[in-house]
């Protein structure tokens, strides 16, 4: 597991197409969709041990709590 | 056609008129495991006396799926083909979620094994199969002889019980408690049988259908997610042998059990599935189930064989299977002990039993888990699950309507030796001449030698000269495999290096 930065140049290219992929979702839908997207990121990347360390990572994170709204 | 119960007699045991002599073993219970175990023990001339309370097969079909291995075991007791021609084969299995397909599959395994990888066969069958063996071998089997107290006093084991004719009490070397889930030895002894419970009901009805409800004539086994005939939850439909099918219906925490298993719940939940056409309901049960087993199987004398031990849930059918498991490996090493083999062989039934059960149990609650979803968000990863599966492989493998019973690997435990990827493992059947490899290497320990592998060894020796076919392909060739009574391989070798072959046979109890 790496949580250094993997995606280079393109982070901004990636994370602009996550968002296009909810594009006009509504919160059920996006929900499905993150699920799915799960399911399939678990098979591309196929290692038990990488995946229980990043199910470990987020579940533990616990970082700032972010500006109040 | 109803399966006719008849009962088997009862004759008053000797003991309520003179005191018996001392057996080398009773074995409590008279289901599949117990009736099993006797059998096990009495082909290796060890004489046991079975108790059962009951007097009749298991009333219900109960445990109707029985794996290749279990078959492959009974192959050995002498039970094995006559199970296989009585019982369906599987063939074809549907997924459905909702009311669409998902995927079928293949159920028959690959080519050159004796045995197909699961049969149907109703438990009371299976019970009478194995009475009737057990009494052409002498098994003294004492039905409506109930057990009522027992004493370890660490030598043997005294035991209370109560007949028709009045109580008496029996003296043995070892008491197997093969009694089920409800075990009343284990309580008696206040044993602590923990794990998971699960809070859903489940529904099993057996309906005799003159038709079969499956577009084909060929026996399949339907499993749906979400069944449009029944909201929000999961069923089966599967053929069991005299055109007997098997519905299984989750129904739910919230349900009566008593109110679900009364015909006018039940008729129109049937007709639902296989529509307004004549049936014969032949029997039907609400149960619960839970995940658990004893710390140890073995204390002192009394030794704790099959759902006795642990109870795991249905999917997977591990249940019976695992219990048969347990019989194949405690067999041998009890009958060893009987005859002078140090008790400590005995611990190694508790660890690999431990170590199969406990496999068993993670299965069968993973199964359980994927089938129950307890939160809106395991439910929606399931539901996004099944909805890949239709185009997708990978979501298919993920889909746990129970994953279906499979011996475990005894690699790394104590009587196995060396890394080789096959030790630990069942032997793998292959056809043998007219016959096949499991006819030829199970109930006592047998060296395999294939081959330009020749070894000078006191053990006993099956070598192929021209290993060829599947043979060739699962073994290999001028090697060789030293194969235990229960059929695991205890080790392999490149070498025949007389020494090494010897020690790894003293290290699996054959030199005991």
């Amino acid at each position: 597991m790496t949580l250094e930065d993997n995606m280079g140049a393109e982070g901004d290219a990636i994370y602009a197409a996550l968002m296009q992929a909810h594009e006009g979702l509504n919160e059920a839908e996006s929900h499905s969709l993150n699920a799915r997207l799960i399911l399939m990121m678990m098979n591309e990347i196929g290692d038990a041990e990488r995946l229980a360390s990043l199910f470990e990572a987020a579940r533990s994170f616990e970082g700032s709590e972010g500006p109040k709204s | 056609m109803a399966y006719d119960y008849a009962p088997f007699p009862y004759t008053a045991p000797p003991g309520l008129t003179e005191a018996e002599p001392r057996h080398p073993a009773v074995i409590v219970g008279a289901g599949p495991i117990g009736l099993a175990m006797a059998i096990d023990l009495a082909q290796r001339g060890v004489k046991t006396v079975v108790l059962d309370d009951n007097n009749v097969v298991s009333v219900g079909s109960r445990a109707i799926c029985w794996a290749k291995r279990t078959l492959e075991i009974f192959d050995r007791l002498g039970v094995g083909t006559r199970m296989l021609d009585k019982g369906v084969t599987w063939k074809v299995g549907r997924l459905f979620h909702g009311a669409d397909e998902v995927y079928s599959f293949d159920l028959l395994p690959e080519d050159g094994h004796k045995y197909p990888a699961f049969i149907n066969l109703q438990q009371y069958y299976v019970e009478q199969y194995l009475v009737e063996r057990a009494q052409e071998l002498g098994v003294d089997l004492r039905f409506l002889n109930k057990v009522t107290a027992h004493r370890d006093h660490s030598t043997h084991v005294e035991i209370d019980v109560e007949t028709p004719d009045g109580s008496y009490t029996l003296e043995a070397e070892y008491y197997l408690a093969c009694e089920g889930a409800g075990s009343p030895t284990r309580k008696r002894m206040e044993l602590p049988f923990e794990g998971q419970t699960f809070e859903e009901h489940f529904l099993i009805v057996d309906v005799e259908l003159p038709q079969s409800p499956f577009e084909t004539d060929d026996p399949e086994r339907w499993f749906w997610f979400a069944p449009p005939f029944h909201k929000g939850q999961s069923a089966l439909l599967h053929k069991q042998p005299d055109n007997i099918y098997r519905i299984d219906l989750q129904l739910g925490p919230e349900t009566d059990p008593k109110e679900e298993a009364t015909e006018e719940k039940v008729i129109p939940r049937i007709k639902a599935i296989i529509g307004d056409v004549p049936f014969r309901l032949d029997w039907m049960s609400v149960y619960k189930f839970r995940c658990a087993k004893l710390d140890r199987f073995v204390h002192g004398r009394v030794v704790f064989v099959g759902d006795s031990a642990h109870v795991v849930s249905p999917f997977g059918a591990r249940g019976g299977n695992g219990g048969i498991q347990d019989v194949d490996n405690l067999g041998w090493k009890l009958a060893a002990v009987l005859h002078g083999a140090p008790e400590a062989l005995l611990e190694t039934y508790q660890e690999e039993r431990a170590h199969g059960s406990a496999e068993n149990i993670l299965n069968s609650s993973r199964a359980t888990n994927f089938m129950t979803p307890k939160s809106p968000t395991e439910a929606m990863f399931r539901n996004e699950v099944l909805r890949l599966a239709a185009d997708h492989p990978f979501a298919r493998k993920l889909i746990n309507s129970g994953r279906l019973s499979q011996p475990c690997s005894l690699a790394g435990l104590s009587l196995q030796s060396g890394d080789h990827p096959l030790v630990g493992q069942v032997v793998i059947d292959a056809p043998l001449g007219n016959g096949w490899l499991i006819e030829a290497v199970q109930g006592r320990f047998v060296l395999l030698t294939l081959g330009d592998f020749v070894a000078e060894t006191d053990i006993e020796t099956l070598h192929i000269a021209k290993p060829d076919g599947p043979l060739r392909a699962r073994y290999g060739t001028d090697c060789g495999y030293l194969i235990r009574p229960d059929g695991h391989i205890a080790a392999a070798f490149d070498t025949a290096d007389a020494e090494a072959i010897t020690a790894a046979y003293a290290k699996a109890g054959g030199a005991l």
